[in-house]
């Protein structure tokens, strides 16, 4: 893997949060600056930021899309203790000739009394239902029940976990399989209060969410999780955030009678389990069809997992910063214009994944065997200046930084086998 | 199998100090962002950095390149050929073939595709980087070709020994070519024989068993010296004598093998007497026929690689060596050659794999050492049809197999054109082929009415009704948001979105009132059944009927519908002011148009909308409300009007 491209995001604080949306032509970073900014991605690949706006009153944790079919929709969450609503309208000319986009806030959800520390709309199969969840224990889902009118959303259903709740994922299976199925993570640190990972099952009979599992295995903090795609299976997989990486297995059990109302019972088994991060996980999420798992932890690194066709799980790849805070010559970050300076970065970052290609073989045969180590040698342009003049020197930095980086490292992420 | 353990491969990420920190990412379709984040809530603000990156992280895949793509085009259409086989190949025999054709297919294309690669990285228009990476892709390219090869010897045609060696010796010459440049260089210089390089292709042709052409160029040197005639003349009648096993023949290997063992006692014979020893290069050549291993491993330059080696050390002195014996010799020769100059490199373990015939270490090697899954999986899958994994391990044959293709498959969809090839790929993949499918197919951006009906075709062909509902609804969606209401109406009739529909039907209403005219009439005007799918749409393309109707002048007709359309409560309730308002003109036509019983009808429905009304309120709606009352005065007069006329014209005609 190769860093293709860098996007100077211009938040004015930390970045909590990046979505992409469904087809991955469009992004939407959150920050604790209060803002949510949309980037769209152009026919080249550059990303240019279509929509800027202060969302809430506070540090925005969590920003996610609405499916497409639901039209352009996006919502947010708050410290300011609440969860936010937008929709993209189509702009007026003038608007789309500067390449923007016009953003407005279709509700704002202020039942919790405490940050809102996740939100995550629900499959789309259900309909346009939004969860939250607070810091005060509860999971709030709502729903729009008319999809051409986002200003009305009622709250359909509140579950109290009773403890601190950090993030929720919906089983994104759809509901003839089963029904709907949540997970929630809480955050509390007393491991005396057990299981720190409730699923959730919606009822038929009583139209109410009721919990199925507790995984008592997890009572350390979780800080993120993840239901995988079910691929048709019979089980599900769920993927944890806490001291460490796990991965379950949820096998339902069959029900002892057809009408039995109660929720479904699992068969809870652990199928992987990794302290590579060394102390906390924050982040874990699937890649589309959940070959490989990612996880953001403690040590500063993101940790890429596969299982081989066996359901042996590895590492197989690992994002690391280069340890190079970026400050330029006058103190002030360097900054490098997003649009103009992507392109350059973008050539220049091809080459770098040249660099960073493996080499395997040797060329058997002449005449290729006198290059064997040719291409190896940086090209003259990447080769160190020592320029003081402004412009080209962060320019420089940058080139060096990522010369310097990932070249010549070998392997693909993929021990298949 | 001994697990080969790998250690993941490291990305910097430019600009982030780990060590202070967190990683933040997302997955995206075909790529993954990172940002520097910190998840844990301090709670004094750090120093917060002003510019944050958001770092776009690729797979490094080959897919890129436009070279390649053209192997994956091709490859992909003898992948779906050899899928299609089992019905066209009735005996075992002929499939046997057809495998072994398929196999050089792949192989031809693997080449063709060096071949570009070359003459494109010889051309100077490139930029050098760019020569590199061709460079990089030439050689990886070779290597799968020559591992490729060696399978195909090895476990295709799994040749029996005597013509294994043949075919060895075949893959040896086939990929170490240049000794034809130097042959050629030499036999073209003026004088071959004192060309410097002649005792080099004169050896090289040996060590290959290319016996004719060493005998011929031996000849260029004997003219030269008539004093050694006879020793050449020896020479030359014991390459000649040489015995070559002949698989269609009539001569058992048992033969063969007494024929030889005479031969080789006859060259070690000569080597004994020293016939040669006043011809340093010819006794060379004996040594070499003999198969004296020093002597062999002296010619290095000459082998370059432990294999070359080996095969040269079975052609003099093994030539009848069985399929079992090769892991023996191929681990020797490897350890000889090698002898603690340098350590085994990926290719070397993945061609020992395969001279030990275990098809899933060789496997399992090319998928940690290539950097694309194209040679893994259609390899796997070729070898799956021969029915060789199966045999080999009962458990899980057809998974790696089915898992192989599900990961080249996945790669290909992130490109985007090359996505479309996958497609096909994921068809064959019985288990998890068609969950993959569907995960991919509804991730591929709808950029355009093209590509999202290409999108839709696909899914519709294999019954994804849940896909093809989401496509449609998208499309609608997006159609209606751009304000394109003819397209987000078809789209919404194609996804069978009644909700939706109704709400579109409602818009074209809405715009008609406004307007006096309708859009997009070529679709309105062809529903056809479509337009059951709502009771809006359905008053929609009724309504427009008896615009045609009136249109056309056939005042009756359209004079029927339009009550129908009332009585018949197919249009909503606040539309019907606007049907009344255009039975008016009818209702002033000279000729009767409306029954008396129509008339009535009119009246009740004209009656039954005002009776509910409720008084204005406002003063603007007052104002409306004045115009409101005037229409109904006007209707009024005129349906009285009407139902005299047609009272007289009825009882006219009855008299």
């Amino acid at each position: 893997m190769f860093v293709a491209r860098s996007i100077a995001a211009d938040h004015k604080d930390l970045i909590h949060d990046v979505s992409y949306d469904f087809h991955g032509r469009r992004m939407a970073t959150c920050s604790s600056d209060q803002s949510v900014k949309v980037w769209d991605k152009s026919e080249s690949g550059e990303w240019h930021c279509t929509a800027s706006w202060k969302t809430h009153s506070g540090s925005v944790w969590r920003v996610t899309w609405a499916h497409p079919e639901f039209g352009q929709v996006l919502a947010s969450c708050s410290f300011d203790r609440t969860a936010a609503v937008w929709e993209e309208i189509v702009g007026e000319s003038n608007d789309k000739q500067r390449g923007q986009s016009h953003w407005i806030k279709r509700t704002t959800l202020v039942d919790s009394r405490t940050s809102v520390t996740d939100v995550k709309f629900a499959p789309k199969h259900m309909g346009l239902m939004l969860t939250t969840c607070s810091a005060d224990g509860v999971v709030r889902i709502y729903e729009a029940p008319d999809v051409m009118n986002l200003s009305q959303w009622s709250l359909q259903h509140e579950i109290s976990s009773k403890l601190s709740c950090s993030c929720i994922s919906w089983n994104p299976s759809s509901s003839r399989a089963h029904p709907p199925m949540i997970a929630v993570g809480s955050d509390d640190s007393c491991v005396t209060y057990g299981g720190k990972v409730q699923i959730y099952e919606y009822n038929e009979n009583t139209r109410k969410y009721a919990k199925a599992e507790t995984l008592m295995t997890v009572t350390d903090p979780v800080h993120d999780l993840a239901f995988a795609p079910n691929l048709g299976r019979s089980f599900h997989v769920l993927a944890v955030a806490t001291k460490d990486v796990r991965i379950f297995k949820l096998m339902p059990m069959r029900k002892e009678t057809a009408t039995s109302s109660g929720p479904t019972k699992f068969e809870v088994q652990i199928m992987a389990q990794f302290d590579h991060h060394n102390s906390q996980v924050w982040r874990v999420s699937w890649n589309i069809t959940s070959t490989l798992l990612a996880s953001s932890g403690d040590d500063g690194c993101v940790r890429l997992w596969k299982a081989n066709y066996m359901d042996n799980w590895k590492c197989t790849g690992i994002l690391k910063g280069d340890g190079s805070p970026v400050i330029g010559s006058s103190g002030q970050p360097v900054a490098l214009s997003a649009a103009g300076g992507s392109s350059a970065l973008a050539s220049q970052n091809a080459l770098n994944g040249v660099m960073a290609g493996r080499y395997f073989f040797p060329p058997l045969d002449p005449p290729w065997a006198g290059s064997r180590y040719a291409h190896l040698l940086p090209p003259p342009s990447l080769i160190e200046q020592t320029c003081e003049s402004e412009s080209s020197r962060s320019q420089q930095t940058l080139l060096r930084r990522r010369f310097s980086g990932p070249a010549l490292h070998s392997l693909p992420e993929k021990e298949g086998v | 199998m001994a697990e080969v353990d790998v250690d993941p491969i490291t990305t910097l990420i430019p600009g982030i100090d780990s060590s202070q920190r967190h990683l933040g990412f997302v997955w995206g379709p075909g790529d993954l962002l990172a940002y520097e984040t910190q998840y844990k809530p301090t709670g004094a603000q750090h120093a917060a950095q002003s510019c944050p990156f958001v770092h776009v992280v690729r797979k490094d895949e080959d897919i890129y390149s436009p070279i390649l793509r053209k192997l994956f085009n091709e490859s992909h259409h003898i992948f779906v050929g050899l899928q299609n086989m089992k019905d066209d190949v009735p005996s075992k025999n002929k499939k046997h073939q057809y495998v072994t054709h398929v196999s050089k297919n792949y192989r031809s294309v693997i080449r063709a595709c060096m071949e570009e690669l070359q003459r494109v990285a010889a051309s100077d228009i490139i930029p050098r980087w760019f020569e590199c990476m061709f460079i990089r892709q030439v050689s990886i390219l070779l290597a799968v070709e020559l591992i490729w090869n060696l399978c195909e010897v090895l476990f295709i045609e799994a040749a029996p020994a005597g013509s294994l060696l043949l075919h060895l010796l075949d893959w040896v010459r086939l990929h170490k070519a240049d000794v034809d440049e130097k042959a050629q260089e030499v036999l073209q210089s003026e004088c071959p024989a004192e060309h410097q390089a002649y005792w080099d292709v004169t050896v090289c042709y040996i060590l290959q068993g290319r016996i004719d052409e060493a005998r011929q160029i031996l000849l260029k040197q004997a003219s030269q010296q008539p004093a050694a005639r006879v020793t050449f003349k020896l020479m030359d009648s014991l390459l000649m004598k040489m015995p070559i096993y002949n698989p269609g023949g009539t001569q058992t290997l048992t033969e063969f093998d007494v024929k030889w063992r005479r031969w080789h006692q006859e060259c070690d014979r000569c080597l004994q007497d020293n016939s040669f020893a006043s011809h340093p290069h010819l006794e060379l050549i004996c040594k070499i026929l003999v198969g004296d291993e020093d002597t062999l491993l002296e010619q290095r330059e000459h082998l370059s690689t432990w294999y070359h080696f080996l095969v040269t050390r079975l052609l003099y002195c093994h030539p009848t060596v069985k399929p079992t014996e090769l892991h023996y010799y191929a681990q020797a020769s490897m350890d000889m050659f090698l002898d603690g100059r340098s350590a085994p490199e990926p290719l070397d373990s993945i061609l020992l794999a395969a001279f030990e015939f275990d098809i899933h270490q060789v496997i399992k090697d090319c998928s940690i050492a290539l950097n694309n899954w194209w040679f893994v999986a259609h390899l796997t899958d070729l070898l799956d049809h021969c029915k060789l994994l199966q045999s080999h391990n009962l458990h899980f044959g057809s998974n790696l197999r089915e898992f192989l293709l599900l990961e080249y498959a996945s790669g290909l969809f992130t490109h985007h054109s090359l996505w479309q090839l996958a497609v096909d790929y994921f068809d064959h993949c019985p288990e998890f082929g068609r969950v993959y499918l569907e995960l991919q197919i509804e991730r591929v951006p709808l950029d355009t009415e093209r590509k999202a009906l290409k999108v839709l075709r696909i899914c519709e062909q294999r019954q994804m009704a849940e896909q093809v509902r989401s496509i449609c609804k998208i499309m609608a969606k997006k159609a209606l948001r751009n304000n394109r209401l003819g397209s987000a109406l078809s789209w919404s009739i194609r996804a069978k979105d009644a909700a939706f529909a109704t709400l579109i039907s409602e818009r074209f209403l809405q715009d008609y009132c406004t307007h006096g005219t309708f859009s997009d009439l070529d679709l309105i005007d062809n529903l056809g059944s479509a337009m059951l799918l709502s009771d809006r749409l359905t008053f929609l393309g009724k309504y427009r009927e008896f615009h045609k109707l009136y249109a056309e002048k056939q005042f009756a007709e359209a004079a029927r519908l339009l009550l129908s359309l009332m009585t018949a409560k197919i249009a909503p309730r606040s539309f019907w002011m606007t049907l009344l308002t255009d039975a008016l003109p009818l209702l002033e036509q000279k000729q009767v148009i409306f029954s008396a019983d129509q008339t009535y009808e009119l009246m009740h429905c004209l009656e039954e909308l005002t009776t509910g009304k409720v008084a204005p309120e406002t003063e603007l709606s007052m104002q409306e409300d004045n115009i409101e009352a005037t229409k109904i005065e006007l209707l009024r007069l005129a349906l009285a009007r009407n139902l005299a006329l047609a009272i007289v014209k009825e009882g006219t005609l009855e008299a």
